[in-house]
């Protein structure tokens, strides 16, 4: 039997919307205490509306929000709360470390200053203005800003943005580490590969609903898959008979076919038509993979 | 731990004004330009004693630019870029930043009265009784509250890119049309009643009348009259802030 799983947030049929646009459709998420939680979706999904609502930084239209038992926004929540938000700037003419002195203030248990910079990374470049920094220095500094009041809730909203690779790795293994420690953690991506490499559980957001949720494993077996595209004589009905198709679209000879694993099908599609050609083999965009979560069959 | 937030709080608004020399030479270095100029090099009339007068008067035009352009283009600035966002976030109340750059505002307005101060005393013969000088210290830092509200409800209302400027407009015309430049004497009857219904000559009414320039009729009623002010900026900047949040 699986105990069920402590949340430390939630949302309860939320909806919020910005004049006719709906960011948010009747969202019900919840958050189980510890461990990498990513909202995965591609832009205008609604994922940093989610997070500014469990914030509460915007409030619901309807529904109810929580987190850590208390509603968005208040005191007792923001001291154990760190939020990495998407931020063009903060004011240049300070110093990293009177940034993060001034931040640490304001929580009841800070990490000490060291631990900090060192998590961070952002080492001899303590004394550093901040707008002296690089955008890959300064998301740090916005890092660094998210987890030095040590909370037990930490929002990353698409933290890894306008990193390089080695920073985007070294992220991760901080996140890895904060995670194994206790911290609840809840990131916004619109990489799969992110989503995969850092959560234990994954929600996928479209048009501020919820589409799919579970292991990363899970949702890659959803939007996971290959695209096939070739010239075939081959038929319709031959075509979705193939090894693990899941969708089709034909445009007169030209074919794009859904697959799971794109070996299975195209040997048989080889040794079927002969005439066989233009042959592309394609990674499932994220796109697709919200399209096929979306639409039953496209 | 709250005086200690305070503390920090303010002390990083005065550092990070400081370094800001486009925003911290013209705010100090302007007022003392002028009153140099108008108040200690030529002086227009015999019947008064310019320098001093116009030490009232250019302390407060030195006191409005900390206090507009501190609240105005500074808010306005985080606003844009979202930090005011992550302080809202960070459990911390909105009260300490606003106390903070409130306290920044009236330090700078002290910095200026300084200034001018010196320069009135050292080459203008200014003279005073030394409560004079305390008393006038005190209404001109106390003073720039009301600008501080003023300048709170500019940037929680304008974009960063507008607030400059805007600030910049109503800066100097405000100035002019208080009588703080030019004594209101000088200008015609229809200017003279204009000035009534701005901030800053009610603020220059109670600084003359400390520095003995030109007996108020009545220092309760600019004290009242700015209080309003005050509270009038304060509740559009409430509405600001309102609608600030929910963008």
């Amino acid at each position: 039997m699986m105990r069920s799983m402590e949340t430390i947030a939630e949302l309860r049929g939320v909806t919020r919307r910005f004049g006719k646009q709906t960011a948010v459709d009747g969202l019900d998420l919840s958050i189980p205490r510890s461990g990498v939680y990513a909202l995965l979706g591609p832009n205008g999904a609604g994922k940093t509306t989610t997070i500014n609502l469990m914030l509460g930084l915007m409030q619901a239209d309807t529904g109810a929000a929580s987190v850590l038992g208390r509603r968005p926004g208040e005191m007792d929540a923001r001291r154990a709360i760190g939020a990495m938000l998407q931020v063009s700037g903060v004011p240049a003419t300070l110093t990293v470390r009177e940034h993060i002195e001034q931040f640490s203030g304001y929580y009841p248990r800070p990490l000490p200053f060291a631990e900090v910079i060192a998590r961070a990374g952002l080492e001899g470049l303590e004394d550093r203005r901040f707008g002296k920094l690089s955008g890959g220095q300064k998301q740090r500094v916005l890092f660094a800003l998210a987890i030095c009041g040590d909370p037990e809730l930490l929002f990353l909203d698409e933290p890894t943005v306008g990193l390089d690779v080695e920073a985007r790795r070294r992220l991760w293994a901080v996140i890895r580490d904060l995670a194994a420690e206790g911290h609840t953690i809840v990131l916004t991506t619109h990489y799969l590969e992110e989503a995969d490499a850092l959560a234990d559980r994954v929600g996928v957001l479209n048009h501020g609903r919820l589409v799919a949720e579970g292991t990363p494993a899970e949702i890659k077996a959803r939007v996971g898959g290959r695209i096939i595209r070739c010239t075939t004589t081959l038929s319709q009905a031959a075509l979705r008979a193939l090894p693990g198709v899941r969708g089709l679209r034909r445009h007169s000879a030209r074919v794009e076919l859904a697959v799971d694993e794109a070996e299975p099908a195209l040997r048989e599609m080889l040794a079927r038509d002969a005439a066989l050609s233009d042959l592309e083999v394609l990674g499932i965009g994220l796109d697709d993979a919200f399209l096929s979560l979306t639409e039953a069959a496209w | 731990m709250v005086i200690g937030i305070l503390g920090r709080e303010t002390w990083g608004q005065f550092i990070s004004v400081w370094r800001t020399p486009e925003f911290a030479l013209p705010t100090l270095l302007f007022p003392a330009m002028f009153y140099v100029f108008f108040g200690l090099l030529f002086t227009m009339s015999r019947s008064m004693h310019m320098p001093t007068w116009l030490l009232a008067t250019y302390g407060v035009f030195g006191i409005m630019g900390p206090a507009l352009f501190g609240f105005g283009i500074g808010i306005a600035v985080e606003k844009g870029e979202g930090w005011l966002r992550l302080k809202r976030v960070a459990p911390v109340s909105p009260w300490v930043p606003l106390f903070a750059r409130t306290v920044m505002a009236m330090l700078f307005a002290l910095v200026v009265f300084v200034i001018l101060a010196s320069l009135g005393a050292l080459f203008g013969d200014v003279r005073m009784p030394r409560l004079d000088w305390v008393l006038l210290a005190v209404t001109l830092t106390v003073g720039a509250v009301p600008f501080c509200a003023m300048g709170l409800a500019a940037g929680l209302w304008l974009s960063p890119q507008a607030a400059p400027a805007v600030m910049n407009i109503v800066y100097l015309p405000l100035a002019f049309l208080s009588g703080l430049w030019i004594p209101l004497m000088a200008f015609p009857t229809w200017m003279q009643q204009l000035a009534v219904v701005l901030p800053p000559y009610h603020l220059a009414a109670i600084a003359l009348d400390v520095v003995g320039g030109k007996p108020a009729e009545s220092v309760p009623l600019h004290i009242t009259v700015l209080a309003a002010f005050t509270i009038v900026f304060l509740a559009i900047a409430a509405l600001g802030w309102r609608r600030a949040q929910e963008a």
